[in-house]
């Protein structure tokens, strides 16, 4: 990201485009991440879109403790993300294993495989939550935006 | 020698701003569109000026090219898509300001460079390597090749009957259109025809921009974006302007088609305004004629409906609205010979 052309411009905070990667998680998170959608919370009123190919997106929404054969894919779409980019974990079990913890499939947390701007605890964490995550990654680029000048 | 010279600057000049206020008045006129339609959802929904935060983002964003993509098609598809799209609107009027390049050309050539926006986008997806992409690029084909034959009927309709009214006139070009208005010129069957049309019309309109429900080449839930799988960056940033000035195109198109009046011609008489005030009042006429056909051709359905699966769009095109077209073409005919 240090890469002067792939500098987060200030349209990036208006218009963040998301992709929701499920690394085998039990959906609950998934379902509070489209909670968001609807229209009681409405997140497109902040430009947040949910995108369908990593290729179109800006954030990389992670739910899941990351089982055995979604770690290269992980990868795979970690990669797939044109810089700049930011990643937020959705839930505990992306975060510390969670409710799976001592599973024997369990390859993560997320951020042993990718690195991780952004922690939305919770399980499931409430929309409210998942929304003050993304705001958090709006800091983040602006850190990141200061940085380059 | 001279003369022609300036004429080539005028066309310049003219293409420059056409192109421009095809794209600011594209990106608008999707800020609008996604407002209306949250507001019918009940949500509150983006700004307005969303669309320019989108573009100015995926212009600074990386621009990917995959390993297995034919790098020149690649690169060079978006660009072909928005130049042809923008061409396109360079021979449809605007108001009552008459089309860059009108002379040059009548609906006919329009409706072959309609698709050229279209061939760029499948050979976009199929440059792009990816399997998604060849499914979007196959599919966008089968839709064009569907709506191809009803909008054709329409054109052809209009255009035969007022060829048939006023023999001397030329028959195809947007200005005999705008001359004798299609609603004015027709006996009681020939508007029941020609309302059947405009209701075809604004369909293939909404197949046109591949928007819900004949989205199937772009279906996100599928086939993840379909044809755009694989773009990213500047590259997608083009596309996306050449589907806002397209919604344009298409828009002009069908009030240049359907309701070609303007308000000069029916106050002028009344008020009296120098021309170049009469011109802006048209404009902003015209604008807000094109904001109405977008949002029933296009935040209406969307919102209304599921998509359609791909063997339905073939069916809804080549049975249900090629029926309704010849059958207004009946109509019309039958009007003529009344
Ligand atoms: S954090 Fe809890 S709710 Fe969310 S995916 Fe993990 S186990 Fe399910």
């Amino acid at each position: 990201m240090s890469d002067k052309k792939a500098r987060p411009n200030r349209s990036f905070d208006k218009s963040l485009w998301v992709f929701h990667v499920n690394t085998g998680s039990c959906n609950g998170c998934d379902i509070e991440i489209l909670a968001a959608l609807t229209p009681r919370y409405d997140v497109e009123r902040f430009g947040i879109k949910l995108v369908g190919s990593p290729r179109h997106a800006d954030a990389l929404l992670v739910t899941g403790p990351v089982s055995r054969e979604m770690v290269d894919k992980l990868k795979r779409f970690y990669e797939q993300v044109p810089d700049p980019k930011v990643v937020i974990v959705v839930g505990s079990c992306g975060i510390s294993g969670g409710v799976f913890h001592e599973s024997y499939d369990l390859v993560g947390p997320v951020d042993r495989i990718i690195p991780v701007d952004v922690y939305v605890p919770g399980c499931p964490p409430r929309p409210e939550a998942i929304i003050d995550g993304v705001v958090k990654a709006w800091m983040k680029l602006e850190r990141l935006r200061g940085e380059n000048k | 020698m001279v003369d022609n010279l300036i004429h080539l600057i005028e066309i310049i000049i003219g293409t420059i701003l056409v192109g421009a206020f095809g794209i600011l008045f594209g990106l608008l006129t999707k800020g609008i569109d996604r407002k209306l339609a949250a507001h019918m959802q009940w949500r509150i929904g983006p700004p307005i000026i969303q669309p320019f935060r989108d573009v100015k983002k995926l212009f600074c964003k990386e621009n990917i090219v995959p390993r297995n993509a034919v790098t020149w098609l690649y690169n060079s598809a978006p660009i072909i898509c928005l130049a042809s799209t923008i061409a396109v609107l360079l021979y449809i009027p605007l108001g009552s300001i008459p089309p860059v390049l009108g002379g040059y050309g009548d609906v006919i050539l329009i409706l072959y460079l309609l698709t050229i926006p279209s061939l760029a986008m499948v050979a976009g997806g199929f440059a792009s390597g990816s399997p998604f992409a060849t499914v979007g690029a196959q599919r966008e084909m089968v839709l064009m090749m569907s709506y191809e034959f009803p909008l054709a009927t329409t054109v052809i309709a209009l255009g035969w009957k007022i060829s048939t009214l006023h023999p001397g006139s030329v028959a195809f070009s947007l200005s005999t259109f705008a001359r004798y208005p299609v609603w004015n010129i027709m006996g009681p069957f020939g508007i029941i025809g020609a309302a059947i049309l405009l209701v075809v019309m604004l369909l293939v309109t909404t197949g046109e921009i591949t928007k819900v429900p004949f989205d199937i080449a772009e279906a996100e839930t599928e086939i993840a974006e379909g044809l755009f799988v694989e773009y990213s960056g500047k590259n997608l940033g083009l596309f996306y302007l050449a589907d806002a000035v397209k919604t344009v195109v298409m828009a002009s198109l069908i009030v240049a088609l359907f309701f070609p009046y303007n308000l000069s011609t029916y106050l002028a008489s009344h008020i009296s305004l120098p021309t170049i005030a009469w011109q802006t009042v048209d404009f902003l006429f015209y604008l807000f004629k094109i904001e109405i056909v977008i949002f029933f051709a296009m935040t209406f359905i969307r919102v209304s409906v599921a998509r359609f699966k791909v063997d339905q769009v073939v069916r809804v095109y080549w049975g249900y609205l090629t029926l309704a077209a010849l059958i207004a073409l009946l109509l019309i005919a039958l009007d003529v010979l009344l």
